[in-house]
């Protein structure tokens, strides 16, 4: 009954969708106020539907009703509470209920916040959010449906892949999805506007915040995901390129693009046309991720039970998305005004390097994820493309976007002397490279990648507090704390995220070049010496699981003699698939990891154990923590908040004044005001 | 036509996804395919002081099949392989891959026994040469001695009907 | 397991005032112990070392450097480094044994390639099928430079068209530095 009742809800949910992608469209081009109208309501309800669809399923999950063909293959009545009701999303056809859940609850949080939206724009952006929901419900009912009935029903049902059960697994593919559907709605605003004909700055205003939380939570997403392999697959790697990565990796590059363009768009009124394209282009490499896991066409770790059919009918959602998105596209576009005026050098045109080498990374890791799979089907071969081909592509490729983000946010908009950068730059530049020369011998040798790796880092650090020393030095009278706190969060927000990018180095660097492992046999009370840890191994002894046979390996760690701590690595054998998985125990620090995990048994009670010192790993994603505190902490700046609260203009003029009170030095000319001095005004458009 | 462009190249991946959806990622085609097949001297499995070399093969097309009784997947294509064996048409040669030799001839009881001659690989160092990834694995072996086809997983009624036995039947007409 | 804990726990509070006696005993005793216990986990010098899984680390790190780049072809995506699959055990061996044979880096590749095809290579080998892999970032980076060059004049040249005289010029600038103050 409950699966039914899920399945009804789904194909109502479907009817409003249609709803909300016809009507309300229709409404803003012929100017129907009540079809208009129409669009919030229907979200809202569209949403309830979905929910209740996704209860019913979480329902038939937690009761273990193995009448539900889904619930029967991905759980267990052994299966722990908290995992069952994370199996909900572990299957394909759940995950894909997730996506369109999320999907509602951004389509609803649209139409919450976008009170000060013309009613016309938030019904066209509805509008197209309810085409893609379309898109994905019909794809779930006709290819994928998770209230499909197992009849007779399973007595016991099979189990929940092992590698999902654990908390990472758990959290990392929702927040992976809210990144992705959170594209969908940057997406849904750049069609608005072409659809509106009306390309402008105060399109990129509103798109903006919600394009930074969507790439704030697919950052998250993407970070937990590497963090759970690193602690999961039992060799401590943290990236692997594999194509599932990459087709998480190819729509965050394009997103940061996307932030960044956006950035200039709302500021300057320019590269309007390339925005909207890169949001399209976002949100289509979000789908071609979805088509990549889901049809089987690449092999990876990730793979869900794979489909030719699921596969034709993704591919063919994505080459109608995208005919439409880009036919108008090319109609709408070279009707768009040029915005401001820039010179060769400007912050405007080190953005576009920027943005122009973010794309051509994106599509360099497209081609190695693609090429097999080209190649296989011009009948030349097959090969593999790994790990040693995109670090040779990738890392000269963000070498000078790395730099740039030193430039960038130092030089001002419109136009930029070079020998002023160079002045204000040179310290910067000169302490970065001092440092970077010498740290390297602190971690006892020296070496020309690690030398590199630092020098890119401390330069985007250094250069950030450069750049806040001479916005202090600009921001009026009164002592340092009154000058720290005029600055708008917005500001702090992409310092905080550069610098995420510096940490993130960081720990690349020295883990790649410092990191020690030894692969050992140990004897009961044998020890071995890795990174100036002692690892004594005190034998394993058994444990029963809720639903495995664990073996708990007793492993005491000495620093110079004196005891630290136990570490104990599993091996668990999940009763119901048989599948054994490695657990590592890992010390984490500051400075290091020490990661332990267990290899294979051996005679006598000895194992093969595998130790490893990993200095500043965890860097890693403190600094992927610290772009997504970023992210944030831009979208909380008052400059949207005041939006939300008030609706009348004479608040608007006033925030625009004070923005425009900023300090020359980041001379952030609001693209409204522009658009309101009717002189420039004219200058922007190119008639 | 410039604003077109993105769509051109979107369209241009779009027919390559499409063309990728009928391709099986998992299908390593060998590249020991028109070349001769490694020799070997292995002893054999139900008389361990007798050697089998690949040479005494020369002259005969001969089938090639690398199995294990720890294998699921050989004993799906088993009752093929021996009602191949008893048509007579092709003499089959068993690898017996990383196994027990008791367990294998006891696997062999149960299931009937097609081949010629089963040949023991304990360590699968043959099975390296032969670029063995997987099993159960099939070479078709020509007269000359040169591997001519390479069926990855189980043999079925459509692989055998369609090119397993039209390929024999025409090797052998060869001189 | 839950079974027990609760069994337990209910000992506990049946016997809870012998047993709180009891704890307080065992407090004061683990107090006195302590330091002797920590004392105990003092690393001791002549526990013997493990041994390394590699007989010789030389040739274990070089199997380890070239295993890392080769694919473990019965895995989903996973180096023969990484794999503990059969498969990826005896690549592993077979390795070793070619290392300890003086055989060079180039030529176990080759034996592999020449067993399992370009497959196994995850560092694809520079050849006519794989020019534009190798060359397409570069041609991406150019065509990406020569886009934003082009640009950045073409955008200019458009907006000097459609500026107006050169007293309007002077007067729109006037008014962005005075924004820019």
């Amino acid at each position: 009954m409950i699966p039914e009742i899920g399945n009804f809800a789904l194909i109502l949910a479907l009817l409003l969708a249609i709803t909300q992608g016809t009507l309300p469209i229709i409404g803003a081009a012929r100017g129907i106020p009540s079809w208009i109208a129409l669009a919030r309501p229907v979200v809202q309800g569209q949403f309830v539907f979905i929910f209740i669809a996704f209860s019913c399923l979480a329902y038939s999950f937690v009761t273990s009703d193995f009448s539900v063909l889904n619930v029967a293959t991905n759980s267990n009545t052994e299966l722990p509470f908290q995992y069952r009701v994370a199996a909900t999303w572990g299957s394909h056809e759940g995950s894909l209920l997730l996506w369109v859940l999320m999907l509602a609850g951004w389509s609803v949080a649209v139409s919450v916040f976008s009170k000060q939206l013309p009613d016309e724009m938030v019904a066209r952006v509805l509008g197209v959010l309810g085409l893609v929901s379309v898109g994905f419900l019909l794809f779930m009912l006709f290819t994928s449906n998770p209230f499909d009935r197992l009849l007779p029903a399973a007595i016991e049902g099979s189990d929940l892949n092992p590698l999902l059960q654990d908390p990472g697994m758990v959290i990392h593919p929702p927040m992976l999805y809210m990144g992705y559907v959170g594209f969908s709605v940057a997406f849904a605003f750049a069609i608005a506007a072409l659809l509106s004909g009306k390309l402008d700055a105060t399109w990129a205003r509103w798109s903006r915040p919600w394009t930074t939380v969507a790439w704030a939570f697919l950052t998250i997403g993407i970070m937990l995901g590497s963090w759970w392999a690193y602690y999961e697959l039992g060799w401590g790697g943290w990236w692997f390129w594999d194509p599932v990565e990459n087709a998480s990796f190819m729509p965050w590059i394009v997103g940061t693009a996307l932030v960044h363009s956006l950035a200039v768009t709302e500021k300057r009124g320019s590269f309007k046309s390339w925005t909207v394209l890169l949001a399209i282009c976002t949100f289509a490499l979000c789908l071609l991720g979805t088509f990549l896991v889901r049809s089987g066409v690449l092999t990876s770790v990730h793979a869900f039970a794979t489909d030719p059919e699921r596969g034709i009918f993704i591919l063919g959602f994505l080459v109608v998305v995208m005919v439409f998105s880009l036919l108008l596209f090319a109609w709408r576009a070279p009707k768009v005004g040029l915005g401001g005026k820039f010179d060769l050098l400007s912050r405007e045109s080190l953005l576009l390097a920027n943005n122009i080498l973010l794309l051509v990374a994106a599509g360099s890791v497209m081609l190695g994820t693609l090429y097999p799979l080209i190649i296989d089907s011009l009948d030349l071969g097959k090969l593999s493309v790994g790990p040693p081909y995109f670090e040779a592509v990738f890392v000269p490729l963000m070498t000078p976007a790395i730099f740039l983000m030193g430039i960038g946010p130092i030089s001002r908009w419109k136009q930029m002397s070079l020998p002023t950068l160079v002045v204000r730059l040179r310290w910067a530049f000169g302490v970065s490279v001092v440092t970077a020369l010498i740290m390297p011998y602190f971690m006892g040798e020296w070496k020309p990648l690690v030398s590199f790796g630092l020098l890119l880092a401390f330069w985007v650090i250094v250069s950030a507090f450069v750049n806040l020393k001479h916005r202090l030095s600009n921001s009026g009278h009164g002592g340092l704390f009154a000058k720290l706190a005029r600055q708008s969060r917005s500001y702090y927000g992409m310092h905080c995220a550069h610098i995420g990018v510096a940490v993130f180095i960081i720990g690349v660097t020295l883990v790649n070049g410092y990191e020690t492992e030894q692969d050992v046999r140990m004897d009961v009370g044998s020890q071995v010496e890795v990174g100036g840890y002692s690892f004594q191994f005190n034998g394993v002894s058994d444990y029963v699981g809720p639903n495995y046979q664990g073996i708990r390996g007793d492993i005491a760690v000495f620093k110079n003699g004196e005891f630290l701590r136990n570490l104990h690595p599993e091996k668990r054998t999940y009763n119901a698939s048989g599948m054994t998985m490695t657990e590592a125990a890992i010390d984490t620090g500051f400075l290091r990891d020490l990661y332990v995990a267990l290899g294979e048994p051996l005679a006598n009670d000895a194992w093969v154990v595998r130790a490893y010192h990993k200095p500043f790993v965890d860097w890693i994603w403190l600094g992927c923590l610290l772009m997504v505190i970023g992210g944030f902490l831009a979208v909380s700046d008052k400059r949207y908040r005041l939006k939300i609260r008030k609706k009348d203009e004479v608040v608007m003029k006033q925030e625009e004044k004070a923005e425009a009170e900023e300090p020359a030095d980041a001379a952030e000319v609001p693209a409204s005001a522009v658009a309101s001095n009717p002189a420039m005004a004219t200058e922007t458009r190119k008639v | 036509m410039r604003y077109l462009m993105p769509l051109i190249v979107f369209m241009v991946l779009a027919v390559f996804l499409f063309a990728g959806l009928s391709l099986n990622p998992r299908q390593v085609p060998s590249p020991l395919i028109d070349k001769p097949a490694p020799e070997f001297e292995l002893s054999q499995l139900h008389a361990p002081e007798k050697i089998l070399s690949s040479k005494d093969n020369m002259g005969k097309v001969w089938l090639l099949n690398v199995w294990a009784s720890w294998c699921v997947a050989c004993r799906d294509e088993h009752p093929l392989l021996v009602q191949l064996a008893n048509s007579g048409l092709v003499p089959v040669y068993g690898l017996n891959y990383k196994d027990e030799s008791a367990t294998a001839m006891q696997w062999l009881r149960q299931y009937g026994d097609p081949y010629e001659v089963s040949v023991v690989d304990p360590e699968g160092r043959v099975g390296i040469d032969y670029g063995v990834y997987g099993v159960p694995e099939t070479y078709v072996i020509d007269k000359q001695g040169i591997i001519r086809h390479k069926q990855i997983g189980p043999v079925t009624v459509k692989s055998m009907e369609e090119t397993i036995i039209p390929l024999i039947i025409e090797l052998q007409r060869q001189a | 397991m839950t079974r027990l804990v609760s069994n337990l726990f209910y000992k506990t509070i049946k016997f809870s005032l012998v047993s709180r006696l009891y704890s307080v005993t065992v407090l004061l005793l683990l107090v006195l112990l302590i330091p002797g216990l920590a004392m105990s986990q003092q690393v001791d010098q002549s526990s013997p070392q493990a041994i390394p899984v590699a007989e010789d680390p030389e040739v274990e790190k070089r199997m380890i450097a070239l295993t890392e780049d080769l694919r473990c072809l019965v895995c989903q995506n996973e180096s023969i480094a990484e794999s503990r699959a059969d498969f990826s055990n005896d690549m592993r061996r077979e390795i070793r044994e070619q290392i300890q044979a003086n055989k060079t880096d180039a030529e176990i590749i080759e034996f592999l390639v020449d067993r399992y095809g370009d497959f196994v290579l995850y560092n694809p080998p520079m050849k006519p099928t794989t020019i534009l892999l190798w060359f397409g970032p570069l041609i991406l980076f150019v065509l990406g430079v020569w886009f934003l060059i082009s640009y950045i004049k073409k955008r200019r040249v458009q907006i000097e068209e459609v500026t107006l005289s050169e007293v309007q010029r002077k007067k729109v600038e006037a008014m962005l530095n005075e924004e820019n103050k």
